[in-house]
């Protein structure tokens, strides 16, 4: 990669591609909140519209949405998006409704003796899901967290295709200016690679901390800072069907 | 917003084309998953350090970077090195590869899954190592993994759109080729929905297998 490319457009490049992460997850997060408690919720129609929101985006493609949003939406509406904001809806929408599972599923998780003491202490729904639900809650959605985190990182690759310059897009520009791809692409490989290291990291302070509180420790396995999660068996059941379309049947 | 029924119907026989290539790319990627995922899990238990540590750190390599770049990488680096594939053949390469490392998640949770009672069983009746793996461990893991393989090929059928940026015309291509040329926003409302009927059936049928499997 000549250096013009470098400092011209990898490295603004790769502040884009942290910037995307963060917008999209930060949406995915609200969406994800959101639409996971209304899935609990006890009016049918609330669970029907959320569970609705959560097939659709769940059984369409991230790339697909995003073209959508980018190409067809402006002639559709005559408005058109900035190519990121474009870039970090799709994301955070579609991530949002994975993320939307390990919410619900999680809140489930929590015994019934725990919502009935809530009860039997006269606390409101909302004081019961903030006080007594979600801190219960909370550590055990941190790992499925982590690994759909390293998901959308992966997502925003998907941005270079409508023209943002993250540094996917940089390399692109890198292959086709120098006509040479490999330290380019090897370059990029690494670099998400890093990226995606520093966020593991990054949760799994973040699950110390939230074990902590519940008065438990995470385990540790070998390797186990460097490696992406690894899921107990019906973890990784459930993280394979929160990926796909077609939920609770 | 106006929407057109004529363009639809032009759009029909690139579309057709399209979820041809698509469905190419699946079935072979998802048995290059299916298989190159079971040998890395397997290679990831070895109790030889010199072999488990290189498979463990290749695969999380590939499952934290994204798919379009290695895609890239396949199409645009691995021919310089002299090995050059078609389009479509890297975009599946790519495909299975990129997924391998996730079944090989899944093959190991349900290898864990299987109780420590038959490994002992099998070295109590001193079977040798191939055959606890090929008549004890795997018949009863292989039953734990379907639905969440089937769930992994469903996942990889919404990636497949990305085969289309290095020039394999699946779906999303056709779409995105034809839009392009008549200035219409028809064709991608019709991918979008076609992803969604054939993803949603698919894994209800997922949903149906896995309540006769893991009971």
């Amino acid at each position: 990669m000549s250096s013009g490319i470098f400092t011209e457009w990898f490295l603004p490049g790769v502040w884009i591609t942290i910037q995307v992460t963060l917008y999209s997850a930060a949406l995915a997060a609200v969406v994800a909140f959101g639409v996971g408690i209304a899935r609990t919720h006890r009016l049918w129609i609330v669970r029907f519209v959320a569970g609705t929101y959560f097939e659709i985006f769940r059984g369409t493609s991230a790339l697909v949405f995003m073209l959508w949003m980018a190409f067809a939406f402006p002639l559709m509406f005559g408005w058109q998006f900035v190519p990121m904001a474009a870039g970090v809806l799709a994301l955070g929408l579609t991530y949002g409704a994975y993320g939307s599972e390990i919410v619900r599923g999680a809140l489930q998780a929590v015994t019934a003796a725990q919502r009935e003491a809530g009860i039997a202490l006269s606390f409101t729904r909302g004081q019961r899901l903030r006080r007594i639900e979600l801190p219960q809650a909370w550590p055990e959605m941190i790992p499925p967290f982590n690994n759909l985190l390293i998901e959308l990182l992966k997502g925003t690759a998907l941005v270079s295709v409508i023209s943002v310059a993250d540094m996917t897009f940089a390399g692109n520009l890198s292959r086709l200016a120098t006509s040479e791809s490999a330290p380019a692409y090897t370059l990029l490989l690494v670099c998400y690679f890093v990226i995606a290291f520093a966020l593991t990291r990054g949760m799994r302070a973040l699950e110390r901390k939230a074990k902590a509180g519940l008065g438990q420790t995470p385990k540790k396995g070998p390797l186990s800072g460097l490696l992406s999660r690894k899921l107990n068996p019906e973890g990784e059941m459930s993280q394979a069907r929160a990926g796909t379309a077609g939920g609770q049947g | 917003m106006n929407w057109n029924w004529d363009v639809v119907s032009d759009f029909m026989p690139y579309f057709w084309d399209g979820v041809v290539v698509t469905f190419q790319a699946l079935a072979i990627g998802s048995l290059l998953a299916f298989t190159l995922g079971l040998v890395w899990a397997i290679l990831q238990r070895s109790h030889r350090k010199w072999i488990s540590w290189p498979v463990l750190s290749i695969t999380e390599f590939i499952r934290n970077t994204p798919l379009l770049v290695q895609l890239f990488f396949l199409y645009y680096v691995v021919p310089e090195m002299g090995i050059s594939m078609s389009a479509l053949a890297t975009g599946i390469v790519g495909l299975g590869l990129h997924y391998s490392t996730y079944t090989a998640e899944v093959y190991r949770a349900g290898i864990d899954g299987v109780p420590a009672g038959q490994w002992e069983a099998a070295t109590a009746l001193s079977l040798p190592r191939r055959r606890t793996w090929t008549s004890v461990i795997l018949p009863q893991a292989f039953r734990r993994v379907v639905p969440a393989l089937g769930n992994y090929v469903v996942a990889m059928l919404k990636d497949s759109p990305m085969i289309a940026v290095i020039g394999a015309f699946e779906m999303l291509g056709e779409a995105r080729a034809f839009s392009n040329a008549t200035f219409t926003i028809e064709a991608y409302a019709v991918v979008g929905v076609a992803f969604i009927v054939i993803a949603y059936p698919a894994s209800l049928l997922i949903r149906a297998l896995e309540r006769r499997l893991v009971q």
